[in-house]
């Protein structure tokens, strides 16, 4: 197991010296000098520039500079934003706990539907339920999300003014960031209608990002229970007797699940893409709407971190999936 | 391709390849209605200028913002009614199935082209040059694809070309990866040796032996990249970092119609509408695609 953990950290590594060094080129890449973009309508001086140039280290070989900032990164120096002037870094974790909240309720929304309608369309193998629950999955898994968003704005809150269409909290509610959760934050300050604030702006998020997220692990579901359902230790089973809600339930989904949380695990790329335009849609104060604002702003140094930090949590979840799976799969750690 | 299959001769002892191929797609029902759907997509694009019945820019200043003919207020000058500039919407959706057509295609083609040579080589390389060709995809891995994408554009500038070549970058390591794994597995059949020991080159090896062999996964992952292809031009065209007004990209069109929502429900409802429908029927034709060219990948 130890020497499983060993060679995929291995490859962690140069992935990661990758990723740093694309986010590194990045802000060298592009067209126009860096400077002159901060500087802005207003232009600088000779004097001011050549001493912005050594300030971002633009004298020094490219190698350097790159060492400089991958030292940087390990120090969690992530340059200033353009705009605010503040630390990428600290920006990044003010606004990670939003698009976190709203991720793992959309997983949440996405698990509970999706492992239920997965078994059942098993179950119901080439009945109505199975071609109705797949239709909708396929459906679901074709969805422009963005376009799914405005539907349900036009629906829930234009026509049945049923949730508010953007932000995280009522204006009225003001209460200081503990936790970064809102949830969790209306309900420590205690102000009446706080918490139920909080919820209803989050359910139209939670769907609209949810919902590729769902037709995965139902499709994923069903197919991996189908697989189990043709085993022998389930007819085994059955022979015995076991209730039928007791071999779906029991024997069949626990050995199913397998596969289907490693395809829980590799969605944190797609919820990471699908925030960008949930949050864009919906106002939420995340990661995925700062980035789209920034790169509308040009604020280059935030782009650059944002993607750098991004990659590197999709990477550890990716390596965290790996390692959990070598411990729920012996047969894995021995390829 | 049902007449095609149906003119085969019916003496035929084996059935032809093309023909096999049909009585497997067409089992499944979906990928027929799929294929359809698709065909109309793709007749709708090549006739656009035809079909339409206005140009798509031309603005109606006395019509601005009518409802669809079925509801009161509209008419059936205009079927699916007019945007907030006056311009017809159906004129508009006809010619913004050229754009999505044509980002599919090439991206499709780029990614693929590109996928297959870097996997190949990957499968035939030493290995110091597999490892670091896998390791480089890893890296792109590693990056949402949108986001990726996202970043491209702001590098190359925001427009529909620009937006093409990025999603097709992005969709590469899945083509390497791919090529390259059915080629590991192919490199140690007999039939491989065999050409080797007589005395096929390099290069025969790659495309003409073992290439054909591994096309099948290629061919379903390439119709699956087509819709999301589509589907992700259109959200960077949303973000407006695709297609530029008044160009009549779907996605470009929810953009513009955004702060509508409320008061026009067509203006929104149409252009998403259309991409829904055209990536649906391309994944049901993937589907299709799938069970009848790869038993081994087959849903049960």
């Amino acid at each position: 197991m130890f020497g499983y953990f060993l060679s995929r950290l291995g490859m962690f590594v140069p992935t990661f010296l990758g990723v740093t060094l694309i986010s590194f080129m990045f802000i060298r890449v592009l067209p126009g000098d860096p400077i002159i973009v901060m500087a802005g309508e207003r232009g600088m001086t000779e004097e001011r520039y050549q001493e912005m140039v050594v300030k971002l280290g633009f004298d020094k070989p490219v190698l350097q500079q790159y060492w400089d900032y991958l030292v940087g990164v390990m120090h969690g120096d992530l340059g200033e934003s353009f705009v605010t002037k503040k630390p990428v870094w600290d920006e990044f974790f003010a606004l990670f706990p939003a698009t976190l909240e709203l991720s793992i309720c959309a997983m949440i929304f996405a698990v509970a539907l999706g492992l239920p309608a997965g078994v059942i369309a098993a179950v119901n193998r080439g009945k109505f339920f199975d071609r109705a629950l797949m239709s909708s999955a396929l459906v679901g898994y074709s969805m422009p999300i963005f376009w799914w968003a405005l539907l349900l704005i036009i629906v829930f809150s234009g026509n049945l003014g049923w949730t508010p269409v953007s932000g995280r909290i009522d204006l009225l509610y003001y209460f200081p960031s503990v936790t970064g959760f809102m949830l969790i934050d209306s309900l420590l300050s205690g102000q009446e209608g706080a918490f139920t604030s909080a919820v209803r702006h989050l359910i139209l998020p939670t769907i609209v990002l949810g919902t590729i997220p769902l037709a995965v692990i139902a499709r994923q579901t069903r197919s991996a229970m189908l697989e189990v359902l043709g085993e022998d230790y389930i007819r085994t089973a059955r022979a015995k007797g076991l209730a039928p809600t007791r071999i779906n339930g029991l024997h069949a989904l626990r050995n199913a699940l397998i596969p289907v949380i490693t395809v829980i695990g590799l969605s944190v790329g797609t919820l990471l893409a699908g925030a960008i335009l949930t949050e864009t849609i919906f106002s939420w104060p995340g990661i995925g709407k700062w980035m789209v604002d920034s790169i509308f702003r040009r604020d280059y140094p935030v782009v650059q971190g944002g993607l750098l930090m991004i990659a590197v949590i999709v990477m550890l979840v990716n390596l965290l999936v790996d390692v959990l799976y070598g411990i729920i799969n012996p047969k894995i750690r021995r390829r | 391709m049902a007449e095609l299959s149906a003119t085969t001769p019916k003496t035929e002892d084996r059935p032809s390849a093309l023909r096999e191929f049909w009585f497997y797609f067409s089992e499944n029902r979906g990928a027929v209605i799929g294929l359809y759907v698709f065909m109309a997509f793709v007749i709708c694009a090549a006739f656009a200028p035809l079909l339409a019945p206005y140009d798509p820019t031309e603005q109606f200043r006395d019509h601005i913002l009518q409802p669809p003919a079925w509801q009161e207020g509209g008419s059936w000058a205009f079927p699916l009614g007019t945007d907030p500039l006056g311009r017809d919407m159906l004129s508009r959706l006809i010619m913004g199935s050229r754009y999505s057509f044509f980002v599919g295609i090439v991206v499709v083609c780029v990614a693929v082209t590109g996928g297959v040579i870097i996997g190949l080589l990957s499968g035939f390389a030493p290995k110091w040059v597999d490892t670091l060709i896998m390791r480089v995809m890893d890296i792109i891995l590693s990056f949402p694809s949108l986001l990726l994408a996202l970043v491209l554009v702001a590098i190359l500038g925001p427009s529909l070309t620009n937006a093409m070549i990025a999603i097709a970058i992005v969709f590469q390591p899945h083509y390497v990866r791919l090529t390259r794994a059915s080629v590991l597995s192919e490199r140690q059949k007999d039939y491989v040796t065999s050409a080797r020991v007589a005395g096929a080159g390099k290069a025969r090896l790659m495309f003409k032996t073992v290439l054909p062999n591994c096309l099948a996964p290629i061919i379903v992952q390439a119709a699956l990249s087509f819709s999301t292809a589509i589907l992700d031009a259109a959200a960077l065209g949303f973000l407006g970092m695709g297609a530029q007004p008044p160009t009549p990209e779907w996605g470009t069109m929810l953009a513009e119609a955004r702060e509508f929502i409320l008061r026009a429900w067509w203006v929104v409802t149409f252009p998403g509408l259309a991409i829904l429908v055209t990536v649906l029927a391309i994944n049901l034709m993937g589907d299709g695609l799938r069970d009848a060219l790869d038993p081994k990948l087959k849903r049960s």
